[in-house]
């Protein structure tokens, strides 16, 4: 295959960025789209040019760590993380616009990569659950409903990669606090501070700057992790009753 | 606007939540107006008097417990406060999307929203727009398109007068305006249950998409019917 591809490339956080274009010949569509970008940097090197700087970490999408606007969508046009992309959902010929995930609390680091820490900052004010330390408790002394237990499973899937900021108009994080709020204030564990957890967190999530959330749904569709919309729906409740409890 | 604290002091009420709450409770309040204002209209099919007479009626009702005109001020006031709030929160978040992303993608596909959704805000200014007309229009200047006076007090006549005959221009105004609100209504009421948080499984929002769909094709479709019928000659004074 051979491809037209537009990247960002911006020096550092304060430099001004613009797109470039390289060609790249010899893609096998087995390859992931990161291994095609290693590609590109090799040949980057032959040349004696600066790399492209991305991000990538278990390059078997459970990470997080990989991120990418790829022609417009969040990891590409396929459901799952941008390393396992392959170049098999390209064509030969085609021309792809890659750019790093735009969002103000993500600020660019380097080309592609973004500091996704407003993420991590979120989570440090509310998003865990107090236990002693100590011996584990005997399991079976905590029930949980099994119905309660497979939601909180499935959007605790969450890797916190971003597509979802990425993907919204409004540079909203909903569905990432709404998958943290869900998956936390639906166990028993969970409860003790299920009130004031969705409180803080949205109060740094606004405080990081990420935008309101207006229900659209670019989130979901784009989330590598298939997180549904209703967990956003869960966020907005727990909040009102947060509300009623006087937080 | 990265950061690197933890935000102390935290208020529940003051989030993006909350005015999303109360955008969604004020929309509420509008769904529920339009509702019986549309009602009303369509006693245009009843003919002048009938019609004439439910406009008196809104003047009497709740007498002799309240004034004349009394419960219309009451609607009035919930109306005005409604849309104070309803603005208000809207500026906010919208200032927050556009400083939440300053700089925008070369290339942007959407996938899954629809349109209605991705047109609320400039949707919701055009329906403002078309409200501030369409209260001069009916209910503080009273203006009689045909000839251009003012104070009409006959609601029926001036209703008929905006959309008979020459004024096929005035049709297509709210037609369209019907168009804008008719989108506005179809994501807003499904925002509005999702806001609230009643939308948590895919079946009751797979109901809330349908309640959105059902109350923009009743209540667009419903405001179009008057016009309509008048411009074609099947209403008549």
């Amino acid at each position: 295959m051979n491809l037209t591809l537009k990247i960002w490339r911006q020096a550092n956080a304060t430099a001004a960025g613009a797109m470039h274009t390289y060609t790249l010949d010899g893609v096998s569509s087995d390859m992931s789209f990161l291994e095609m970008l290693d590609l590109l940097n090799e040949q980057l090197l032959h040349q004696g040019e600066e790399p492209i700087a991305f991000d990538s970490d278990c390059r078997e999408g459970i990470c997080g760590m990989c991120s990418l606007m790829i022609n417009g969508q969040a990891h590409g046009p396929e459901v799952t993380t941008t390393c396992q992309l392959h170049m098999r959902s390209f064509n030969d010929g085609d021309t792809i616009t890659i750019e790093p995930w735009r969002a103000d609390p993500f600020p660019v680091v380097k080309d592609l990569i973004v500091d996704r820490s407003a993420f991590d900052r979120i989570i440090a004010n509310g998003g865990y659950i107090s236990a002693n330390t100590g011996s584990a408790p005997e399991a079976n002394s905590v029930p949980a409903p099994r119905d309660k237990a497979q939601r909180a499973f499935n959007v605790a899937t969450c890797i916190g990669c971003g597509a979802c900021v990425a993907a919204c108009p409004n540079g909203s994080a909903s569905l990432f606090l709404g998958a943290k709020i869900t998956h936390l204030g639906e166990l028993p564990q969970g409860q003790p501070e299920r009130y004031s957890r969705v409180a803080t967190m949205i109060a740094q999530h606004d405080h990081e700057g990420f935008g309101g959330c207006t229900n659209i749904g670019e989130c979901a569709a784009a989330c590598p992790k298939e997180i549904p919309l209703d967990v956003i729906s869960q966020l907005n409740k727990d909040l009102r009753d947060s509300i009623k409890q006087g937080y | 606007m990265a950061t690197t604290e933890l935000v102390k002091g935290v208020r529940a009420t003051r989030s993006t939540i909350a005015l999303k709450l109360a955008m969604a409770a004020s929309g509420i309040i509008f769904i529920l107006f339009v509702l019986l204002h549309m009602y009303g209209n369509l006693k245009a099919f009843a003919g002048h008097d009938a019609y004439n007479e439910y406009a008196e009626h809104l003047r009497t009702l709740g007498t002799p417990m309240l004034p004349r005109s009394g419960a219309l001020w009451i609607i009035r006031a919930v109306l005005i406060v409604s849309l104070i709030v309803h603005v208000a929160a809207a500026v906010a978040l919208w200032r927050r999307a556009s400083r939440a992303r300053s700089t925008k993608y070369q290339v942007k596909k959407n996938v899954a929203s629809s349109l209605s959704s991705r047109t609320m805000r400039w949707g919701g200014l055009t329906i403002l727009l078309f409200v501030i007309w369409h209260l001069l229009q009916f209910t503080i200047v009273k203006i009689d398109i045909t000839d251009g006076s003012t104070g009409n007090e006959d609601p029926f006549n001036l209703l008929y007068n905006a959309f008979h005959g020459s004024a096929w221009w005035m049709t297509v105004i709210y037609l369209l305006a019907m168009i804008a609100l008719g989108f506005h209504l179809h994501h807003g009421t499904f925002s509005s249950l999702q806001t609230l948080g009643m939308t948590n499984t895919a079946t009751s929002r797979a109901r809330a998409r349908i309640a959105g769909w059902a109350v923009a094709i009743v209540i667009a479709g419903g405001f179009s019917l008057v016009p309509l019928f008048i411009a074609f000659g099947v209403i008549t004074k």
